[in-house]
């Protein structure tokens, strides 16, 4: 489990100022689970995850993960076994001239022997699809390929939580979708939890929890039906509604009776049945 | 203007040769005992050997002379230059002379020493770089230094710097290419004007390119760091490196070709 | 007719080991006052064929006119073109490196000869055309904006000389919901109160269907479509599933329904059009 309590986290400006980036989070993330953190530019997203494997660390407050607590200088390293991180920009995070090298990364900083190493390389490699690309060099791969090696890497670590901050912003359709499907997967299959940071509000209704970020404070924390039931709150923290469910609250507005939380096309496509 | 698109990092090519499967460090060591002999060489048999030495190696290694002599050919004019500061300044006995130039058979005889030096030494690194993967290069740096570990030489930093630098280069070119465009579409010009001017002009490129890589480096170090990156202590290595016989042989014949070259005057 | 792309290709590394065919036989004609969408994949030339338009690279193959001039047999036209065309590139804030905005967004006029005295008017129209105010914004460090800021002055700096048509490389890639509209709402300006040529590309179809007044579709190097969005959102929508493009959630919605075998129309575009022709089935239905 993850577990923040009563987390703050102020950063110092260049005028010397202290501002808060996170303010009293309370939160607790259990084994298994596949949440979405959503939130305007600003609001906290990143430094809350960047807590969770002790890359910050709290200025009050205490971040556990399985009951290791992130100040501990000794078992950050066993945490940071345990949680994989995916980061925005895929050709700033991989280290290594080759596919089957950067993934492997991880390990050799682990010290895990190399006949082990190789089994877990191919392990990964497969979940992630790309055997075929183990020996290409980094910068000849799309955006979403190189996304699917640094997935890979942590995989390798064997890591039980895979956090991804905003992971497919740089990606085109095709990759987003292909990396929220392996991800999807991951959770279902390996029941690897995912904390999955996203500007897509229609990739945050693919989610079971949603954790909403303003100002550095969680100001919902529900199941996307009921989130984005509340789509003049999410307007307001500069946040929108998936376009399917703007349909759905348009014609719940002219009268139609049907949900105005519909989150996806087939649901529609279920209710619309019902009158034409 | 596509300005970078040529060029490629540690210009490896894969063939299955005997050369290839050669363990890196042994290559290493190969090349820095070839450049070596060629400076300690002083007699044209000496050299006839080394070259058909190196002819012999390339052949192995199957990769076409062409790619080979690529690499020569933008240290052509340095061979040049040098033959020809050698012709014109060495005294001794002229034999030619040009209004004020005298060319001597010592100048002649130094140079083209001085050029067959230069042509071996670019021929023995590019047989280095073309049969030795970027990767298996750096490896073997890495264990070959780190005999040095005693005198604190950071064997394992030096190598994680190389690491980086390959893979980094080619998306840094990237880049760079992409800014040159940007600000061309913005008007910029980088063809005229004089020294002064010209150097100014780059700073639009110089600038931006650096507050990039800094950024990059600050979200490499950040992701080294989530996946327990903590220096070169209790590390593994992915890919073993190991002598076998044939490496034995291929260091001893060349040992042996090379104490021929350097001991066999005529 | 403004831009003329006649039988062009392009071929990165030509005559290499390792040559990439990126465009291959492009015809495209541009007129003054369209508002064109380009959407593709990662890799089907798109970002070639903008470097082609505004003289950026030279085709390898083809040829490329502005007002019917071949804009590659005289290379001293090339500045006056880039003038006329401008680029806006990916992540155009990458490229940012002066002190302040209003230096930043000089450079451009500078260099094509706009006298000092009159950078200032340039500079204010400019972020004024972006909707950013001169005052509180001029001294600013580039590099303090927020993304969405940042990506406007990218913009004021592309708008600063003065060009006709504006092309845009995905503006709003990895912008937060607020700051994308904003944005949008900025190139709709552009295009419906500064009258510019507009062409963007992008991978939000939702945004593609509603400003877009015409779209072109391409793959592997090659436009494989080329018309009003309401046409290819009514007649090619399952080549565009084929190629694994993304259709707006409501475009798709009435598409399935229409496979189910309800008489909806299909090529929907927007949420305002969706709810108005399903209320308009539902009440027929009532009858």
């Amino acid at each position: 489990m993850i577990e923040f309590k009563n987390v703050t986290h102020f950063y110092n400006t260049e005028q010397n100022e202290k501002i808060a980036s996170l303010s009293g989070i309370n939160l607790k993330i259990h084994k298994g689970d596949f949440v979405a953190i959503i939130g305007a530019n600003g609001s906290g997203k990143s430094t809350l995850v960047k807590h969770i494997n002790g890359l910050l660390l709290p200025s009050k407050g205490e971040v556990l993960v399985e009951n290791l607590n992130t100040r501990d200088m000794e078992e950050v390293w066993n945490i940071r076994k345990q949680v994989g991180m995916v980061f925005q920009n895929p050709d700033n995070q991989l280290i290594a001239t080759t596919v089957e090298d950067d993934i492997a990364f991880g390990l050799e900083n682990i010290g895990i022997k190399a006949k082990e190493m190789g089994e877990r390389v191919d392990w990964a490699l497969n979940i992630v699809g790309l055997n075929g690309l183990r020996n290409s060099e980094p910068h000849l791969l799309s955006g979403g390929q190189k996304q699917r090696v640094v997935i890979a890497g942590a995989l390798a670590m064997n890591t039980s939580y895979l956090i991804l901050d905003e992971p497919t912003s740089m990606l085109d359709p095709k990759g987003r979708k292909n990396i929220l499907e392996i991800v999807k997967d991951l959770n279902k299959k390996e029941s690897i939890t995912i904390v999955y940071i996203t500007q897509f509000m229609s990739e945050a209704a693919q989610f079971d929890k949603i954790f909403v970020l303003d100002k550095g404070r969680i100001v919902l924390e529900d199941s996307p039906k009921k989130v984005f039931d509340k789509a003049e709150q999410l307007l307001g923290l500069s946040l929108e509604v998936p376009q399917i469910t703007r349909l759905a609250r348009e014609l719940v507005k002219s009268g139609l009776d049907i949900p105005g939380n519909i989150l996806n096309e087939d649901e529609m496509v279920k209710y619309l049945c019902l009158y034409i | 203007m596509m300005f970078f698109r040529n060029i490629t990092i540690g210009q490896y090519i894969y063939r299955d040769s005997i050369i290839h499967k050669l363990d890196p460090r042994v290559k290493i060591i190969t090349v820095i005992l070839i450049i070596t002999t060629i400076f300690l060489v002083n007699s044209w048999t000496g050299f006839f050997i080394i070259g058909f030495y190196l002819f012999i190696n390339i052949s192995l290694a199957k990769v076409h002379p062409k790619f080979v002599l690529k690499g020569i050919k933008p240290l052509l004019f340095i061979i040049s230059f040098t033959l020809l500061i050698h012709f014109f300044t060495t005294p001794g006995d002229i034999i030619y002379r040009i209004w004020i130039l005298n060319i001597t058979r010592e100048g002649i005889h130094r140079g083209l020493f001085i050029s067959v030096r230069l042509f071996y030494l670019i021929l023995s690194t590019s047989w280095l770089t073309l049969t030795t993967s970027p990767i298996a290069l750096t490896d073997g740096i890495e264990k070959l230094l780190s005999f040095l570990k005693i005198i604190r030489v950071p064997a394992h930093e030096i190598a994680m710097m190389m690491t980086i630098a390959l893979r980094f280069i080619p998306t840094l070119m990237e880049e760079t290419e992409k800014i040159i465009k940007a600000q061309i579409a913005r008007g910029a010009d980088f063809e005229s004007g004089n020294l002064v001017k010209r150097i100014q002009n780059f700073l639009p490129i110089i600038i931006p390119l650096f507050i990039n890589a800094f950024h990059r480096a600050d979200d490499l170090a950040i992701a080294m760091e989530a996946r327990c990156y903590r220096g070169g202590e209790g590390r593994t290595h992915y890919r073993q490196l190991s002598i076998n016989s044939i490496d034995h042989v291929f260091i001893i014949i060349t040992l042996f070709i090379l104490i021929v070259s350097y001991l066999w005057v005529v | 007719m403004f831009i003329h792309l006649k039988d062009v290709s392009y071929t990165y590394n030509l005559n290499m080991p390792f040559e990439t065919v990126a465009l291959k036989g492009i015809n495209l004609k541009v007129n003054r006052g369209e508002f064109i969408g380009i959407i593709g994949h990662t890799g089907c030339g798109k970002t070639t064929l903008l470097q082609l338009l505004n003289g950026l690279i030279e085709p390898t193959k083809g040829q490329i006119f502005i007002e019917n001039i071949d804009i590659h047999k005289n290379k001293k036209k090339l500045k006056e073109i880039r003038k006329k065309i401008g680029l806006s590139f990916q992540y155009p804030e990458n490229q940012f490196f002066e002190e302040n905005i209003f230096k930043e967004i000089a450079f451009g006029p500078k260099n094509m000869g706009v006298a000092e005295e009159q950078l200032v008017q340039s500079v204010k129209k400019s972020l004024q055309m972006v909707d950013m105010d001169y005052q509180s914004f001029k001294d600013r460090s580039p590099f303090s904006l927020s993304g969405g800021e940042m990506r406007r002055v990218a913009i004021a700096s592309i708008l600063a000389i003065d060009p006709e048509v504006i092309i845009l490389d995905e503006p709003t890639a990895s912008l937060d919901p607020q700051s994308c509209s904003k944005l949008l709402s900025v190139i709709v300006d552009l295009y419906q109160k500064y009258h510019k040529t507009i062409i963007m590309v992008s991978h939000n179809m939702e945004i593609m269907a509603k400003l877009a007044r015409r779209i072109i579709v391409m793959e592997k190097g090659e436009i494989i479509m080329d018309d009003t969005p309401r046409n290819i959102f009514q007649k090619s929508i399952d080549r565009l599933e084929d190629i694994g493009l993304s259709l707006p959630q409501v475009t798709y919605t009435m598409y399935k329904l229409k496979k189910i075998g309800k008489p909806v129309s299909s090529g929907i575009l927007t949420v305002e059009e969706a709810k108005e022709e399903i209320l308009k089935l539902v009440n027929e239905n009532k009858k």
